[in-house]
């Protein structure tokens, strides 16, 4: 457990007082620390403790149930964890905050499962993505300006969707519906992008090209990739952490991490 | 291909509100015009069947709008529809005056029958038109507002939110049922005179009462495309499809749901406004749940998330209940019953649906 | 004979009855010596009757004792006809004729023989009329013939009629019955009678001793009793003498007592009819429980499923109607067999066509529902049918005098505890209650593991239909059996599988329990109707908290779109 778990306020406002620990000074954009969860006896999250560098793209791997998807519920506002801290950005505590706060506040999520406004048009899926005032009156009223209409389009470019610009989001193939998800995620201009499996399903040339993608938007953006696909994995990972029974196991390069016996014993062990 | 279809839509939406105006308009001319022994003389007893049609429409288009759009499926829109009927109906209550059966000037004959001896605070102000035509829309928005805000805030969702929204309508229709209640108990409020002075039964008022009629369902029609054709109609057609992803795109949810659920409750209660002088009663019957189920149906045979669906289905619906139930009134529940059961099996998207496929 | 010469003179009826009378003469003389002294007694009857005929009160009096001397069986009848005025004299010949029932159903009958008497002759009477003084000895008498009889049943009932009608005189009669009585239960209510005489003289050590007599007794009465004593004995306390006042002060804590008592016990009725209701409900929801909570359906006709159980139960009754108490036993199996195989046909025809689309499922159930309502009005009728109830199941447990429990309630409680029990030993102990459990938790994976999930589904939607046709044969019991009972139940249905939490028998179990006793509970404050308004509105308020009611299902996938 980290020291500072106590002396932070639990209770307090969004805003940590001026005292805390070397991890948030880091320029983290995203902390969690001692994150337990458990569903009825059964422990999803352990004491997780993590921490992602601003600009950095982060591959978390782990064995089914290890609580990678538990963890992205927690860091959304999907789940509360039964105790321990997640703070976003240095100082915005994300415990506090429901769902479409933590979305403006700047956190964009892929789902495991693509998923997209099938009844929609391609090009309204990323218009409604895309960052504006959320409000009920606001959406009343709103009107799509040619500068927007130029933005949705030069996003269809980069996720390859130009020719289907009109065709209904349902008729997509799994493949491109993962695409128009993160060209969502994209319009949404958030820091922080939580990407769980994105390549599942995908031929291999997508593949590549999605590799291609999530590459170049670390730097300017924080990706963190939940992925089983340890050859995605290494072509795209610069550091990784592996998960095992809620809690982190190793943490390091590619090669570190499969190096790592106790990764070993739990991939191919037990 | 969509946006082409939009504009088609368009195309229909033009049809619609062309054809419910000459009706709006051609109706009451066939009716007063003409005299009755002409061919195309519309009886005044077919005009006011026509009018109950268009409130039932409204209402459909009201149920449509949360369902088609939002996926809220409202097992309890008869509520508003009654709640509607009833301030209009205190307010045609107000207005009989002494002429009741037992001739008191200040208090309604069921509450003379009661031993009552005043008026009831919530009967304050509906002697006034502009004040029961408020309450038409407040009461129920409240209802809605209040109701709707705790359930969604909750993430009250799919058949949980049917099952409650029947619950409500259930829980009016034991409370209306009670003559404590001071609405008139089992009998409800009927007896109804006249409406700002015109008598109620004359073919003046009744042409007026089917004008007004019309012309509101035009206007929901209208104003229900303007909202589903916005960014909001958008984003409601979103949070149908898939819920967490709107959510995590930032978009309040509960926020959406709440707005066009109140518009919704509001179309409706307009609507049982407009019911009740047109057949001169409104009683807890309204708040059966079966009631409501059977709007729900008319939107499903009509073909729901398109609104002129909600109208189709209403009048084609109701239509046949009036044939059936004059002709083989045993017949009727089989006949609604197989509506439910094959509707649902093998006509998806409705009548409009076939209507609509092979352009596509 | 002596009555055959009042009989005076020579109609046809009065000459066929003097015919038969004579042959009576005849057959007795011939027939057995033993029989004179009945005669003789019924002479003695004849004789008294005749007394009443009298103008003077006095005679009257003297007659009703003589009646009451002849220890005629009919003494009692006749008696009581005297004291409701339905007895007369009748002009033509001075007979006593009495009458019985109201109405046109008036019937006649002789008072000497207890014959019955035409309408037709029983022209010109006029009435017997007595006086207070007269009323009160034939309430007397009647009293004693009463507590004499060797029926322990009409011993009882009188003991009882005479708490009510309490006065000094009666105490005498009370205390030589209380000292010859021995059945148990007519002594204790002689007891409680005697003590309430005794409350009713002037000396206060009687009454201190009545009062300690009756301090634990729930017999309506003996409050009533307690608090006029109370109510006599009110007055300055300086000019009342020290017993009167302890005879008041014991009367006080011995009310105290009683209320106490009752109180207590008033809490136990409502308890129990909290409890009979939960577990109507519980029988009720239950079926649809299982349905919804492995399905992830809502069958709407549900409560129509329960509508046919209760019809079997209608229908073993009229092919088996001289054996009404067995009638039951079969029924359940029948009605258990009738709404399951409607269900599957159900689930095949319709459901599983909308699996995954539970709105729609929703609305076509509801569908059916109103198809079999329907189908019920016109094979049958709109009106209700007669269930009869077997006769081990009608009258009621008395547990004490402010307390009986009906048996049809008791037979409800015990049968939905069987029928829970056996549900949660199907689900829990048998390999197709793994199977129904698996496909519920993780439907794709049961059927990687060979789970044939249509098979299961097929089956479990059977299981809960089946349920609510035993619910409907319990129903039978308690409420009209119409095309309707379907629809008046299905609400609360859903209210308490939502309230308990989907996929949860003890769920469905504590849900139905609570609000049956919530809503006896706010009935006594609220009435019938705001009781059941109040717990729907709890329950909206309470979805709205709970969205999954009380025992969700926790798990990362709960909640997943």
């Amino acid at each position: 457990m980290s020291p500072h778990r106590e002396s932070a306020p639990r209770s307090g406002p969004v805003v940590l007082p001026g005292a805390p620990g070397p991890d948030l000074l880091h320029g983290a954009i995203l902390y969690l620390d001692g994150v337990t969860l458990s569903f009825d006896g059964f422990r999803a999250l352990d004491r997780l403790s993590l921490s992602i560098e601003r600009g950095e793209l982060r591959c978390i791997i782990g064995p089914n149930g290890a609580g990678k998807t538990t963890m992205m519920d927690v860091v959304t506002g999907r789940t509360r964890p039964d105790e321990g801290q997640v703070y976003f950005d240095r100082n915005v505590d994300l415990l506090a905050l429901r769902e479409p706060d933590i979305a403006m506040a700047g956190i964009g999520r892929k789902f495991q499962k693509p998923t997209v406004f099938e009844n929609l048009p391609v090009f309204e899926n990323l218009e409604l993505a895309m960052k504006k005032r959320r409000g009920v009156f606001a959406s009343l009223f709103a009107r799509l300006g040619s500068e927007e209409r130029d933005r949705i389009d030069a996003m269809l470019g980069t996720i390859g969707l130009a020719g289907e610009r009109g065709a209904r989001a349902g008729a997509l193939s799994h493949g491109q519906k993962q695409w128009l998800e993160i060209g969502m995620l994209l319009m949404q201009e958030p820091q922080l992008l939580l990407v769980d499996e994105p390549v599942a399903g995908m031929t291999h040339q997508e593949t590549e090209r999605t590799a291609e993608l999530l590459v170049s938007l670390a730097g300017t953006h924080s990706v963190v990739v939940v992925e089983h696909d340890m050859a995605f994995v290494r072509s795209i990972a610069r550091r990784v952490t592996v998960l095992h029974e809620g809690r982190v196991l190793a943490e390091g390069s590619m090669d570190d991490v499969q190096n790592d016996p106790r990764v070993i014993e739990v991939y191919l062990g037990a | 291909m969509p946006l082409s279809k939009r504009m088609e839509l368009g195309r229909t939406d033009r049809l619609v509100v062309l054809g419910l105006l000459a009706l709006m308009l051609g109706v009451p001319v066939l009716n007063l015009a003409l005299p009755e022994t002409a061919l195309l003389h519309v009886d005044t007893f077919t005009v006011t069947l026509l009018g109950k049609y268009f409130c039932y429409a409204m209402l459909a288009i009201a149920v449509d709008l949360v369902w088609g759009y939002c996926g809220i499926l409202s097992l309890g829109h008869g509520a508003f529809f009654a709640l509607g009927g009833y301030a209009m109906g205190m307010y045609l209550m107000r207005q009989i005056g002494d002429r009741g059966v037992y001739g008191n000037p200040l208090l309604p004959d069921f509450m003379v029958f009661l031993n009552w001896d005043a008026l009831p605070w919530y009967w304050w102000g509906f002697s006034s038109f502009p004040f029961a035509m408020a309450m038409v829309v407040v009461v129920p928005a409240l209802l809605a507002l209040v109701f709707g805000f705790f359930a969604f805030r909750a993430r009250v969702n799919g058949v949980y939110l049917s099952i409650i929204t029947q619950a409500l309508t259930y829980a009016l229709l034991l409370a209306f049922f009670r003559n404590e209640m001071g609405f008139g108990g089992n009998n409800g409020l009927t007896d109804f005179k006249e409406l700002l002075g015109f008598d109620l039964q004359s073919d003046a008022t009744r042409m007026a009462l089917f004008v007004t009629t019309v012309a509101c369902l035009i206007g929901a029609y209208v104003g229900c495309r303007a909202i589903v054709r916005s960014r909001f109609g958008r984003v409601v057609v979103a949070i149908r499809d898939a819920e967490d992803r709107a959510r995590f795109l930032g978009y309040r949810v509960e926020h959406y749901k709440l707005f066009i659920f109140v518009v919704s409750a509001i179309i409706a209660s307009v609507s049982g406004a407009l019911y009740v002088p047109q057949v001169g009663i409104i009683n807890p019957g309204e708040f059966a749940p079966l009631g409501s189920i059977e709007v729900v149906i008319w939107v499903a045979i009509g073909g729901r998330g398109t609104l002129f669906g909600a109208i189709v289905g209403a009048v084609l619906v109701s239509f046949a209940k009036s044939w059936f139930t004059g002709l083989f009134p045993e017949a009727w529940l089989f006949v609604l019953g197989s509506l439910f059961v094959l509707g649902t099996l093998f006509l998806p998207r409705g009548v409009v649906g076939i209507l609509e496929r092979p352009s596509s | 004979m002596e009555s055959d010469d009042a009989m005076g003179v020579g109609s046809p009826i009065v000459r066929s009855r003097r015919r038969r009378v004579y042959a009576l003469v005849l057959a007795i003389f011939f027939a057995a010596i033993p029989s004179w002294s009945v005669r003789a007694e019924d002479a003695g009857l004849e004789a008294a009757l005749a007394g009443l005929a009298s103008r003077d009160f006095r005679e009257k009096g003297a007659a009703v004792a003589a009646i009451a001397e002849s220890e005629d069986p009919s003494v009692s009848r006749i008696l009581e006809a005297l004291l409701d005025a339905r007895l007369f004299v009748r002009a033509a010949d001075a007979r006593i004729v009495g009458a019985e029932g109201e109405g046109d159903d008036v019937a006649y009958f002789d008072a000497a023989t207890g014959l019955a008497i035409d309408a037709a002759d029983a022209a010109g009477l006029k009435k017997i009329i007595v006086n207070n003084r007269m009323r009160t000895d034939l309430r007397t008498t009647l009293a004693r013939l009463r507590l004499a009889s060797p029926d322990a049943e009409v011993r009882e009932i009188a003991a009882k009629s005479m708490m009510a009608d309490r006065s000094p005189r009666t105490l005498e009669l009370l205390r030589e019955a209380f000292s010859k009585e021995r059945d148990a239960g007519v002594r204790e209510t002689l007891r409680v009678a005697l003590a309430l005489s005794e409350l009713e003289s002037d000396d206060p050590e009687l009454q201190l001793g009545a009062v300690g007599e009756l301090a634990g007794s729930l017999h309506g009465e003996v409050r009533n009793a307690l608090a006029a004593l109370i109510e006599r004995s009110q007055g300055d306390p300086a000019e009342q003498g020290e017993a009167v006042r302890a005879v008041r002060a014991a009367a006080e804590a011995a009310i105290a007592s009683i209320d106490r008592k009752r109180s207590g016990l008033a809490l136990v009725e409502t308890l129990f009819f909290g409890l009979s209701l939960g577990f109507v409900l519980v029988l009720a929801a239950i079926g649809l429980a299982i349905t919804f909570g492995v399905m992830g359906v809502i069958n709407m006709a549900h409560g129509e499923l329960m509508m046919l159980g209760a019809y079997t139960t209608w229908g073993v009754q009229q092919l088996m109607p001289d054996a009404i108490d067995a009638s039951i036993f079969v029924a359940i199996p029948c009605a258990f067999l009738v709404s399951g195989a409607v269900g599957v046909v159900i689930e095949r025809g319709v459901v599983q066509f909308l699996y995954g689309r539970p709105l729609e499922t929703l609305l076509a159930t509801f569908g059916i529902s109103l198809i079999l309502q329907q189908a019920v009005r016109t094979l049958f009728s709109p009106l209700n049918r007669a269930v009869e109830t077997p006769g081990w199941m009608s009258g009621q447990w008395v547990v004490n005098d402010a307390l009986s429990l009906t048996y049809n309630r008791l037979f409800i409680v015990a049968f939905s505890i069987a029928v829970f029990a056996a549900l949660v030993g199907l689900l829990h102990a048998t390999g197709l209650g793994l199977q129904i459990r698996a496909v519920a938790q993780n439907r794709d994976m049961a059927r990687a593991m060979g789970v044939r999930g249509s098979r299961i589904d097929a089956v479990t939607f059977g299981l809960g239909s089946g349920v609510a046709g035993l619910a409907g044969v319990a129903l039978s019991q308690l409420t009209n059996v119409g095309p309707n009972l379907g629809q008046a139940h299905i609400v609360d249905s859903f209210m308490v599988v939502v309230f308990g939490g989907v996929g949860n028998l003890w769920g469905t179990l504590v849900a139905g329990l609570g609000l049956g006793i919530a809503n006896k509970f706010l009935e006594p404050f609220a009435g019938a109707v705001l009781a059941k308004i109040v717990v729907l509105v709890f329950i909206i308020l309470f979805i709205q908290r709970r969205p999954r009611g009380l025992f969700p299902q926790k798990g990362r996938s709960a909640g997943v779109t």
